[in-house]
């Protein structure tokens, strides 16, 4: 713990910081706010010039998103008669009638397969890789750890076409297990080298005195060290799971039917007359969730984390 | 509690020698410690015999088993740090329970109880037992981590400088409890430090080491008394031995380059003038800073001395050690 001799900063310098501090969050918040807001408008409202800012809301977005519909001429509409549900008779008003679910909701858990499942895979093997680079004495070692970082030295879509070729002939096109293992390649590297800095942070005095106190190396590595690179752990899990989740020309390149995830699926949501800017925003902000429920849930790790191990206790 | 015994080891990091055939019996109930400047093998030496590292060459054994191939947990020693020592994410109990709770012991919980209760007493940290080991002092934290190594009951504690980050009172506290709890439980110990005192007060037996090799083994009295080098000699004593050219002095040796005179072995009042100094009245004693022929001199007088600076006070040696060329003692 150090202390600090700094004064304490004068109230003006406060209301300076403050309004900065403010400033910045509305220009950030700001297209999420957007995204959010266009969701509960009706299209009309959405594609207005100008942009209005007070509307009435609705949830016609949603129901469409999940939605498929189709339009129905008027006379075979009054002959299907009342709608029994409440998203049904949203929809009637414009003429349309649901047909049946819209594949969001399949695409959506395709996400969150892929994007966690190349999450928890990035992080138990890149635990396991930092830690033997960190403790142990691996022949080559530097050039093996420059060897995985080269794998990020280009953009990953440039090798798109030999992946297309060998997941073809791999019968890996369009699987969850191909996603995952892609993006756990193209994160592996950054994963290594994020929790190598952060294990090495951490002195090996203390496996050496579990290994004393009668544990076994692995137990001491379980018991011992992994809860003290949590930190390292929080933070580099969330960089991974935002590449894969955020992954869109992989996805649109390797994934059609089966496997295919949220991104190359949202722009798709054409609507009955036109692009549907609500339904759009609605898949939009319901992809924002997981990823910021799950950077919360780590947030408290996060804060030392994002300083890449730089803080000591 | 046994007998350990390290056999010609051996060991170099990156081409440099740290240990050089390093041989040395560790008697069961014994009290053994090493004592040598930074670099001189001491904090290596105990990782040898922990099995944290292993020798190139030579052996240890502990209670007569040979430990080649064994793991630090399959030795069952026990091991105080001198830094870094306390698990940060547990609490100081979790800390203490730490050893008794692996798979190689699996202590039943009420004995747990028993044992961690009874030495967070000796150790007077039972009311932190609840806290979070890194919301610790200094000092609390090093005894929680003698704690944990006394919880168990190893064949030999092995402690590197456990009191070296602590102030002058506790440590002076700890010094004797250890030596208590040692002297009543018959357990072995391993003892590494730099500070003469700890040597002087605890130890049963004193390896003094330099440069890897051991150069003197015996108990804290022979090797103050009977020391083989100057380098053994100014280990132990404080103040620090004096050495000066032997011909200062009537009736050296022939083959004596160095005289050595502990502070008390300077007889004031007869022989040759020296001038002093500066009185440093300590309490207890009174410290003369003499200056002898171009040569600075410490020793030791009355406390309640009536020396001034600037006075002339005869001197002449008693009881001296005589060294040769090489350092050696002449016997």
């Amino acid at each position: 713990m150090s202390t600090y001799s700094v004064t304490e900063p004068s109230g003006r310098q406060k209301w300076f910081a403050g309004i900065l501090v403010v400033l910045y969050a509305v220009i950030t918040l700001l297209p999420l706010l957007w995204i959010i807001g266009t969701g509960f408008k009706s299209p009309a409202d959405a594609i207005a010039y100008p942009p209005k800012m007070i509307f009435e809301p609705t949830v016609e977005g949603y129901v469409n998103l999940f939605t498929t519909r189709t339009r129905v001429p008027e006379d075979q509409l009054k002959a299907l008669g009342e709608p029994t549900t409440w998203y049904d008779k949203l929809v009637r008003k414009n003429g349309v009638i649901i047909t049946g679910a819209s594949r969001f909701a399949e695409r959506f858990t395709n996400s969150v397969i892929i994007g966690f499942g190349s999450t928890v895979l990035c992080i138990v093997l890149g635990t396991a890789a930092a830690y033997a680079f960190s403790r142990f004495k691996v022949p080559l070692k530097d050039d093996l750890l420059f060897f995985i970082l080269s794998t990020r030295m280009m953009p990953p879509i440039a090798v798109a076409i030999p992946i297309f070729l060998m997941f073809r002939s791999l019968g890996l096109s369009d699987t969850h297990a191909g996603m995952i293992l892609l993006y756990t390649a193209v994160n592996l590297s950054l994963s290594v080298w994020l929790l190598k800095g952060f294990i090495d942070e951490i002195p090996v005095e203390y496996e050496e005195a579990a290994l004393i106190d009668g544990y076994t190396r692995f137990q001491a590595f379980y018991k011992v060290v992994l809860p003290q690179a949590v930190t390292g752990i929080a933070s580099t899990a969330i960089f991974c799971l935002i590449f894969a989740w955020n992954e869109y020309a992989f996805a649109v390149l390797l994934t059609s039917g089966n496997a295919q995830t949220a991104p190359p699926f949202i722009p798709t949501i054409i609507g009955v007359s036109g692009q549907d800017w609500p339904a759009v925003a609605a898949g939009a902000t319901i992809f924002l969730v997981p990823v910021m429920v799950f950077t919360i849930l780590l947030r408290k790790h996060l804060l030392r984390g994002i300083t890449f191990g730089a803080v000591r206790k | 509690m046994a007998e350990v015994i390290l056999q010609n080891i051996t060991k170099s990091f990156a081409g440099n020698r740290a240990l050089d055939d390093i041989s040395m019996i560790v008697p069961d109930g014994s009290f053994v410690v090493l004592l040598g400047p930074t670099g001189a093998g001491k904090t290596t030496t105990l990782r040898m015999v922990s099995g944290l590292d292993t020798p190139d060459y030579g052996e240890v054994f502990i209670g007569g088993r040979s430990m080649r191939g064994l793991t630090p947990a399959q030795r069952n020693v026990a091991m105080v740090f001198q830094q870094y020592s306390l698990y940060p994410h547990l609490s100081v109990r979790q800390n203490l329970e730490f050893p008794l709770k692996s798979p190689l012991l699996r202590t039943p919980q009420r004995i747990i109880d028993e044992k961690v209760n009874a030495v967070a007493e000796t150790l007077q940290i039972s009311h932190k037992l609840d806290n979070k080991a890194t919301a610790l002092s200094g000092g609390e934290m090093q005894r929680v981590s003698i704690g944990r190594a006394l919880v168990r009951n190893p064949q030999i504690y092995l402690m590197d400088e456990p009191l070296s980050s602590l102030d002058a009172k506790l440590r002076s506290d700890l010094r004797i409890e250890l030596k208590n709890i040692q002297a009543k439980s018959g357990a072995t110990l391993l003892y590494v430090t730099h500070d003469q005192i700890e040597a002087m007060t605890m130890a049963t037996h004193v390896g003094v080491l330099h440069e890897g090799k051991v150069v003197q083994f015996g108990s804290p009295r022979e090797i103050y008394e009977q020391p083989i080098s100057i380098y053994a000699a100014t280990r132990l004593g404080q103040p620090r031995i004096n050495v000066l050219p032997a011909d200062l002095f009537p009736a050296a040796p022939a083959n004596a380059k160095s005289i050595g005179l502990r502070p008390e072995h300077i007889h004031q009042g007869e022989g040759q003038n020296a001038t002093v100094m500066r009185v440093e009245h300590l309490g207890d004693q009174t410290r003369l800073h003499l200056s002898f022929k171009t040569h600075n001199l410490i020793t030791v007088t009355d406390a309640h001395t009536e020396f001034k600076g600037g006075e002339t006070v005869k001197i002449q040696p008693r009881k001296p050690l005589y060294f040769d060329a090489a350092g050696m003692r002449l016997v």
